[in-house]
């Protein structure tokens, strides 16, 4: 399936911020599951400091700076992308082998090492362990426990787009049993990384309308965020969304991958300035396939 | 010459100093016979009389104190700053075991640099088997954003410290090595210092190695990689890091401007730094602050203490650091487990000087072995940075885990997360007790910098000494001590200064970061400020005192304005005035490199003082008395600063402060004072908290009128108190200022002080009407926004 992903984020500051510097995380990358056919970020006021680059983790990078102080900043990004279709097959190990297949992996960028331990925005809590644990049939596979759990989850929590903010804490969220895609997907990380499964945290972005016939999905309003969990040498690395229950299949675009919400921030920054600030986002996911 | 404890007829204070059995001791080897090294320090020790001695050590505790040296407790309460807990005796090496230390740690050095070129290039150890992948991509100091950067000295360690000990059988082992951001070279030169002056004899100091040279490399070392034309600066965490006052110190020894976080951007890839006079290009930095903490855009994102953009200026090849960041990564304790086996796959060769056995609970086999033998093991993080006996730490038997869980459970749970290491038995040394000498455990603590042409070791400088006689609590937060190591030469050494004695050379002017200029600036503003506090709160109690009745309506109109002031009179040293000086003190402590240890000493003086007489005054004559005692204490800041101080840039803005903060509150005064309403007696008041009535008896013929008051607390320009000489001051101060308007026109700064300078001197006091006092006060005010926007951002 092809896309058409238009994006804006617009920043105000209560006052003037100098020497403004961001980190955007904003353009999707060619994947094992997706390609990109273009792509363009345009900011404004125009930078005096822009770098393209690529993280650890493979994420395409712009670093940009501003050298007079501004008041507002806006971020656009366009983009063509297109998303394989992908086989639903089970090839995991059962979850109580995945250890041993974890031996024989390196420190590359996509290595499951980095996702096994907890990570500055989700450490290990006990509750979701607890919770991730009782989610589990007997004698799992490893892909087996990840759609358990993140089914689990989407019935024990609601959505709730008033509960929590971007700096809410998984256990917070956890224990509301309420907030938005990025609380169900980090409440999730912490639930199988507690069981022996390594996980990562997706940021990307979701069809705008469902296909004909099929329910609007939640999170389409924003940039969306779910699951990457590695199933072993075989299966690799699988995505799920816990917030609309269901494997990230066709209708979504991956922006960038990373322990949690801090490694793919879309706009990590730091500014100088006395007020707060305004956002606001727009976002439109359009598929082009045959028809126009 | 060998002296045997038998043999020897030991002097009083070496009375009943007996090593423990089965450690080693510094003092006396395990035969008993006195290492020789120390023979002629001893004798020379017990032929002091008690008193000499004990005078000797006041001298070096005086120094300490005088030099204003101290180190931070955490204790979960207020911070504290405590004195530097001196050891008096040293700690004697001889230069052979002194060689056999510094060629380990040469090897070690080396080998530390090859593992971390490799975990932050192509990960070959991981790959191949000989480290485990998780403690490299679990350890929070394993900075991924780094992976890849190549430093652009060559080297990811220039300065390292290692902390050794001695095991029973006499040899050394490494303890741990620290190369994050080693701490303590200052503080050995401080040690060293103080002991000096305490054994202040020709002999033997006269064959102690000096410790002045490696400092000197290290500089040198420094301008080599910093590059032409850039500055080389030490980047601190704050005034908030237990080694703050190290930081302030190394910066005066070496001739470093001392940065923090928000003194630098990155522009273009290139490191700047904020200053008076612009950005200045930036290329090296001695890093004291953690490596995480560096950058709140790429790395902690929490941090409020980096510089947004430094990993970038770091990928762009266009700064230096000492140490590169992510250092950090080698200084967990489960790499001691594994370097022994990655000497051996580097180098083809087994370490030289062996570490603390270590064990990591992540393999079955090692796991069991840490159970079996838990009785002789410290079980500690894997990840832990901390040193070995830190208080409260390192529990041996693995006994006291917070989770109630047996240590079977604990390592079957979490042993990937885990290390054993061996409880060592550390040597004593000698340390002095209630009149003699008794045996205490030490670690000693070797710095080493990267030469072109190999390793520098700083000799001696630095022990830990424990308070007790088993080695749990060697750390100063729990009560340990420190003391100077002296190595010892056979032959007398030549002394060494870090100054040169080539011909005469001007150093390069120094730079001035704006958030110093800023905090100078508000340290003159807010010292002023109490001084003008305790000023009129003298002028309260006097009156209180003189009429004995608190209703007297006069009494009552400078009670109301002091209450305007936050300054109420109804205690007679309110809370804002010890809330001033502690803002004075605030600002100070964040420029402490700048001024001398002497005005620090004065504002802590003043701070005590206050806090003290607050406790115990009352109002009236006592309260005018104590304000007289106050007065004196911050005059002799006042007094240091203005006439001691060299007068740089910083001075200026210092008095910049103090100008603009005295033309404020003589506005203000008069404003409430030289109303046309206020009740009679005030016009004296006025002049009397103006400090102007001897001058006014002087100047004019009749008693205090509105005009008179304007005439010679406003107008006066030979008056040291009026507006008008502070708003020419200001002028002058501001003129000399770098880029203080573009050549031969005036700034905006300039144009509003001759404004206002002009304004004053043209009008008439009868002119100077309400409105107009307000009107002068927020011009004044919008002076300091210029000031600001030209200065401190």
């Amino acid at each position: 399936m092809r896309y058409d992903i238009r994006l804006t984020i617009d920043y105000d500051y209560a006052a003037p911020s100098d020497h403004a510097r961001n980190i955007l995380r904003l353009l999707p990358s060619d994947g094992p599951r997706q390609r990109v056919v273009s792509r363009m970020l345009t900011i404004s006021p125009l930078p005096d400091d822009r770098r393209d680059g690529v993280d650890f983790f493979g994420n395409a990078t712009s670093s940009v700076g501003w050298h007079q102080p501004i008041k507002r900043a806006r971020f656009q990004v366009q983009a063509r992308a297109e998303r394989l279709a992908e086989a639903e097959l089970d090839l995991s190990p059962p979850l109580a082998d995945l250890g041993a297949a974890l031996a024989a992996t390196g420190l590359g960028p996509t290595s499951p090492q980095h996702f096994r331990a907890p990570s500055p925005r989700i450490p290990g809590i006990e509750a979701i362990t607890a919770f991730a644990r009782a989610a589990l049939p007997p004698a799992p596979t490893a892909r087996q426990a990840v759609q358990a759990v993140g089914q689990a989850l989407h019935g024990a929590m609601t959505f709730d787009a008033t509960a929590t903010d971007v700096a809410t804490p998984p256990d917070q969220a956890f224990a509301a049993r309420r907030g938005v895609c990025q609380d169900f997907a980090q409440i999730m990380i912490a639930g199988l990384r507690a069981i022996g499964l390594p996980a990562g945290y997706v940021s990307g972005f979701l069809r705008t309308n469902p296909p004909p016939g099929q329910p609007r999905l939640e999170g389409v309003d924003a940039m969306h965020a779910w699951v990457s969990a590695w199933c072993g040498p075989d299966q690799g690395w699988v995505e799920y969304d816990p917030t609309n229950a269901q494997w990230a299949g066709q209708d979504y675009i991956t922006v960038a991958m990373g322990r949690d919400y801090g490694d793919v921030a879309p706009v990590r920054g730091a500014i100088r300035t006395a007020g707060g600030h305004d956002s606001r986002h727009s976002v439109d996911v359009l598929p082009i396939g045959d028809a126009p | 010459m060998t002296l045997s404890v038998a043999a020897l007829d030991l002097p009083g204070i070496l009375a009943g100093y007996t090593p423990l059995p089965g450690v080693a001791d510094e003092l006396f080897q395990s035969n008993g016979q006195m290492r020789p090294v120390w023979a002629s320090f001893i004798q020379a020790l017990a032929a002091l009389p008690p008193e000499d001695l004990a005078a000797r050590f006041a001298r070096g505790e005086q120094y300490l104190r005088d030099a204003g040296v101290y180190f931070r407790l955490y204790s979960g309460g207020p911070v504290q700053d405590r004195e530097w807990p001196l050891s008096h005796v040293p700690v004697l090496m001889s230069e052979t075991d002194w060689a056999t230390i510094c060629d380990g740690l040469t090897q070690r050095a080396d080998l530390l640099e090859q593992v971390m070129a490799d975990l932050y290039g192509p990960a070959t150890l991981v790959r191949d088997g000989h480290l485990p992948a998780e403690l490299v991509a679990q350890n929070p100091q394993w900075l991924r954003p780094m992976v890849g950067v190549k430093p652009r000295s060559g080297h990811y360690l220039h300065h390292l410290a290692f902390e050794i000990g001695r095991s029973p059988d006499g040899s050394f082992l490494v303890l741990a090595d620290r190369t994050q951001a080693p701490s303590g070279s200052g503080f050995a030169l401080e040690n060293r210092m103080a002991t000096s002056r305490i054994f202040s004899d020709p002999f033997p100091r006269s064959h102690v190695r000096r410790l002045a040279g490696f400092f000197r490399t290290f500089r040198d070392t420094m301008e080599g990689l910093s590059g032409e034309g850039r500055r080389m600066a030490i980047l601190t965490p704050g005034p908030n890091n237990d080694a703050y006052y190290e930081h302030t110190y190394i910066a005066r020894y070496l001739g470093l401007t001392l940065l923090e976080g928000e003194d630098l951007i990155v522009e273009n890839g290139q490191t700047m730094v904020r200053t008076v006079q612009g950005l200045e290009p930036v290329g090296l930095l001695w890093r004291r602050i953690d490596s995480d903490f560096a950058d709140p855009l790429e790395l902690n994102e929490v941090s409020q203490i980096g510089t947004p953009g430094l990993m970038g200026a770091l990928r762009d090849g266009n700064l230096s650091l000492i140490n590169a960041l992510g250092a950090g990564v080698l200084e967990a304790r489960a790499f001691m487990a594994f370097l022994p086996r990655l000497c051996r796959v580097l180098t083809g060769g087994p370490v030289k000087l062996p570490n603390i056995a270590t064990w990591w609970c992540g393999q079955p086999a090692e796991r069991a072995h840490v159970q079996q033998n838990a009785a002789r093991m410290m079980i500690a993080g894997a990840m832990d940075t901390t040193l070995p006996f830190a208080a409260g730490s390192d529990p041996v038997g693995g006994a006291q885990n917070d989770l109630g869980l047996t240590l079977a459970d604990w390592l079957a749970r979490d042993g990937a997360m885990l290390v054993g290491q061996e409880a060592v038995t550390l040597s004593t040394t000698p340390v002095f007790s209630e009149g003699r000498m008794v045996p205490r455990p030490m670690t000693i603590r070797v710095f080493a910098t990267r030469t072109e042409t190999g390793w520098a070791f700083m000799p001696g400088g630095y022990a830990r000494i424990g308070k007790a006689e088993a080695a749990t609590a060697l750390a100063m937060q729990a009560g340990g001590s420190v003391a100077d190591v002296w190595v010892m030469a056979d032959r007398p050494v030549p002394p060494e200064t870090l100054v040169s004695r080539a011909a005469f050379e001007r150093s390069p002017p120094g730079i001035l970061p704006s958030r110093a200029a800023d905090n100078l600036y508000w340290l003159g503003r807010y010292v002023e400020r109490t001084e003008g506090a305790i000023r009129l709160l003298r002028a309260y109690h006097l009156r209180l005192a003189e009429t004995g009745d608190p209703s007297d309506s006069l009494l009552q109109e400078l009670a109301l304005f002091l209450k305007k002031l936050g300054l109420g009179p109804d205690v007679p040293i309110p809370d804002t005035l010890n809330d001033l000086v502690s803002a004075a003190r605030n600002a100070a402590a964040k420029v402490r490199d700048r001024f001398s240890p002497d005005g620090w000493h004065a504002l802590n003086d003043l701070a005590k003082t206050a806090r003290m007489l607050a406790e115990k005054v009352t109002a009236g004559d006592d309260a005018a008395m104590a304000m007289s005692v106050l007065l004196r204490k911050i005059s002799a800041f006042s007094g240091l600063v203005h006439e001691n101080m060299y007068h740089f840039a910083g001075w200026r803005f210092l008095s910049l402060g103090r100008a603009q903060e005295r033309a404020d509150g003589m506005l203000t005064m008069v404003q409430a004072f030289a109303d046309p309403e206020a009740s009679a007696g005030a016009y004296e008041i006025a002049i009397e908290v103006g400090d102007s009535v001897m001058t006014h008896q002087r100047r004019y013929r009749f008693g205090p009128s509105r005009e008179t008051v304007m005439d010679l607390l406003v107008q006066d320009a030979q008056n040291p108190r009026s507006v008008l000489y502070q708003i020419s001051q200001m002028r002058d101060l501001v003129a000399a200022l770098p880029r203080s308007g573009p050549s031969g026109q005036l700034g905006a700064l300039e144009r509003a002080l001759l404004t206002l300078d002009t304004d004053l001197r043209v009008a008439e006091a009868a002119d100077l009407t309400a409105p107009r006092v307000t009107d002068l006060r927020n011009r004044l005010a919008q002076v300091f926004d210029l000031l600001s926007r030209q200065y401190f951002r």
